[in-house]
């Protein structure tokens, strides 16, 4: 038996409708239809009164959950895709996200993206999109790469008292197995160290925390030794995780998925230059997606986004500074 | 006593309210004098933050409510202060008055009293309680459709809805907004009990209806999503009172949302830093041009529900009740930078910088 990380999005999600009255869930197609990934199959049949159907309204959406989240509740919002959240955008950023500083009353919303490029998915169903709810104050951005972290991070996302916004990458959904939920984890806002090296780190979250790993597993062979951070949130970012392991690599190579134009790439360079100048012994890199919008053919898709041969190269370049 | 007959127009909705002929006939006299004495108190400290804003007061903008004050008292007062959830809009000093809120807020908040409700975080209309059913809106508009949608679902949810009406005021511009649309359309899917009122006051901001919508009334609107609606003259108190009380009196009864339009004239700019020389002098003259406040007075006296001394007396009352409230609030502290904690999230998500 293995568990995929979107069965731990499921379990997460039928837990906390068991073990808390308050939550319920609210999207497109998430009713009998189990939502487009199937991250809510069979939840309506247990919960018919807190697994709803929405009309296609992201914004309405969100502002219901908002409404909601004043009044006691704690709603999981679905987007059937990241890309559509556009539509909710200001629900999020200017209500949800304004609310605690304006009012003192916290608005405990979740909402979860599916986010990322899969093969053929093409511009308007693979975007990442976690850099433009960062950017705003007020909203916590969780970026899973792991099936534990989907979980947990899942669970204390509902449990928090902010609005967050939950990236979880469908390229992840079925393709990423662990044999168990471990039953530890790291609180929310906390990095982990993927993999452990001393020559080089490549700082990422989400998917791409995959792809550096299996380039730094490449590096090895020639004796390279790579350390991969984890963010697993983006906002907070836990800059005292990333200063260390660039204290033990003098390295920095920041990677991620999004647009290469500003975004979490970029705002890495800047702290770690800013706060670490010092611990730095080459000019740090970023390595983003090209800046066009996402291609549909599987071929461009695969050298749009970073994947382990590009990242080996940056490494390399990275790593002969 | 005469006054202008009512100018409702009913929609064919099977939910439709019903005209209005005698306007006023049926309100009691309790309902009227009360949305009478919320209308004047709203005018006069609407007048008293217009010349605080002028004197340089008032920093920012200020948006007043005058011509919509028997519109929106009447919501305020058909509504129940102890469980129904209001939302009110940039144009609903009355409506809030009306409902409950305290002068001290709003003087607090316009003056930025540290004391006040948003603290000096944020000012002017965006006031609110939201932890006591009164929702602070953003600038965005049509997004408070879906929040008090959302408070609604909440309690239905948690078998607590029996009985409550949620109601939120728009006026004819923000039903452009998709966020508009889709909020009444998701409250018409769940049936829920609220009261929307469209304050059709001709312009948003400087646009007039014919560059904002092509529908003859926007009751179209409403009936496109299943929901009730009637048009209503809302210069007429009475006009105002009955057929807000029986929108509010359907949605609570399980008839799903009910959509109240008032046609009316803003009698001020957009705000106060706006002359409104887009108003025509005829559009001034009409009918819609007439000032509600004069028109409320002349019918409670009519009704024979108070005297003109009675009356007199509340504007006194007014007048010193907001002054008093400009005095306090002008007396506390400001907000100190110094001692602002900067969080924008509660403790479990902040980031430590």
């Amino acid at each position: 038996m293995s568990v995929t990380y979107i069965d731990a999005i499921h379990q997460a999600q039928l837990d906390l409708l068991r073990s808390r009255e308050d939550v319920f869930l609210y999207g497109q197609d998430i009713g009998a239809f189990g939502g487009a990934f199937k991250a809510t199959k069979g939840l309506q049949e247990e919960f018919p009164e807190r697994v709803l159907d929405s009309p296609i309204s992201e914004d309405a959406m969100v502002g219901m959950a908002i409404g909601a989240a004043i009044s006691g509740m704690r709603p999981i919002v679905e987007m059937q895709f990241a890309d559509f959240s556009s539509i909710a955008f200001n629900q999020i950023v200017n209500h949800a996200g304004t609310h605690f500083y304006r009012t003192g009353v916290p608005v405990p919303i979740t909402v979860r993206l599916p986010c990322g490029g899969t093969p053929g998915f093409g511009p308007f169903h693979s975007q990442m999109v976690e850099a433009l709810y960062g950017h705003y104050p007020g909203i916590v951005v969780v970026t899973p790469a792991t099936v534990s972290d989907a979980y947990h991070l899942l669970k204390a996302s509902v449990e928090l008292d902010d609005p967050v916004v939950f990236c979880e990458h469908k390229f992840l959904y079925r393709w990423l197995k662990a044999a168990r939920i471990s039953e530890e984890t790291l609180p929310l806002g906390r990095a982990r160290i993927s993999r452990a090296g001393k020559h080089a780190t490549v700082v990422t979250y989400s998917a791409m925390v995959h792809e550096a790993v299996r380039a730094a597993n490449r590096l090895a062979g020639e004796g390279w030794e790579i350390e991969v951070v984890d963010l697993r949130t983006i906002k907070p970012l836990d800059m005292d995780t990333v200063l260390a392991s660039v204290a033990r690599t003098g390295r920095l190579l920041a990677l991620g998925e999004a647009f290469p134009w500003g975004g979490v790439t970029a705002e890495i360079v800047s702290r770690v230059v800013a706060e670490g100048f010092h611990l730095l012994d080459a000019a740090p890199l970023r390595l983003n997606a090209r800046d066009t919008p996402i291609p549909y053919h599987p071929d461009l898709w695969a050298a749009h986004r970073p994947t382990p041969e590009s990242i080996v190269e940056k490494l390399r370049e990275l790593l002969n500074l | 006593m005469p006054y202008p007959p009512s100018m409702s127009s009913v929609s064919n909705s099977a939910q439709s309210l019903t005209s209005s002929p005698a306007s006023g006939s049926g309100i009691g006299a309790e309902l009227m004098r009360r949305t009478l004495r919320a209308m004047i108190t709203s005018r006069t400290l609407e007048n008293k933050l217009s010349s605080l804003y002028k004197a340089g007061k008032i920093v920012g903008g200020v948006y007043l409510g005058k011509g919509q004050e028997a519109f929106s008292a009447s919501l305020g007062c058909c509504l129940d202060q102890d469980r129904d959830i209001f939302a009110p809009l940039i144009r609903d000093q009355a409506g809030r008055t009306a409902f409950g809120e305290e002068l001290i807020d709003a003087t607090r908040t316009y003056l930025g009293s540290a004391l006040g409700p948003m603290k000096g975080r944020d000012g002017n209309i965006h006031r609110g309680r939201p932890a006591e059913r009164r929702p602070a809106m953003i600038s965005h508009l049509g997004t408070s459709v879906s929040i008090v949608a959302g408070m609604l679902m909440a309690r239905r949810m948690k078998n607590d809805l029996d009985g409550v009406v949620g109601a939120t005021c728009v006026g004819d511009g923000a039903t452009s907004t998709g966020s508009f649309h889709e909020g009444l359309n998701l409250a018409a899917v769940e049936k829920l009990p609220m009261v929307i009122l469209i304050a059709d006051n001709q312009f948003a901001y400087s646009t007039p209806r014919s560059r904002q919508f092509a529908c003859e009334s926007l009751v179209d609107r409403a009936l496109g999503y299943g929901v009730g609606a009637v048009e209503i003259d809302g210069t007429d108190l009475g006009a105002c009172l009955q057929g807000i009380q029986t929108a509010v009196e359907l949605a609570r009864s399980g008839r799903g949302p009910q959509v109240v339009v008032g046609k009316l004239l803003r009698l001020c700019g957009h705000g106060e830093h706006d002359d409104g020389n887009y108003v025509s002098s005829e559009l001034r003259k009409s009918a819609m041009g007439r000032d509600c406040l004069d028109v409320g007075i002349q019918q409670v006296i009519g009704f024979g529900y108070a005297t003109e001394t009675e009356i007199s007396s509340w504007q006194a009352e007014a007048a010193e009740r907001v002054q008093e409230a400009v005095a306090q609030a002008q007396r506390e502290p400001k907000p100190d930078p110094f001692k602002e904690d900067w969080r924008a999230c509660s403790e479990g998500g902040r980031e430590s910088q």
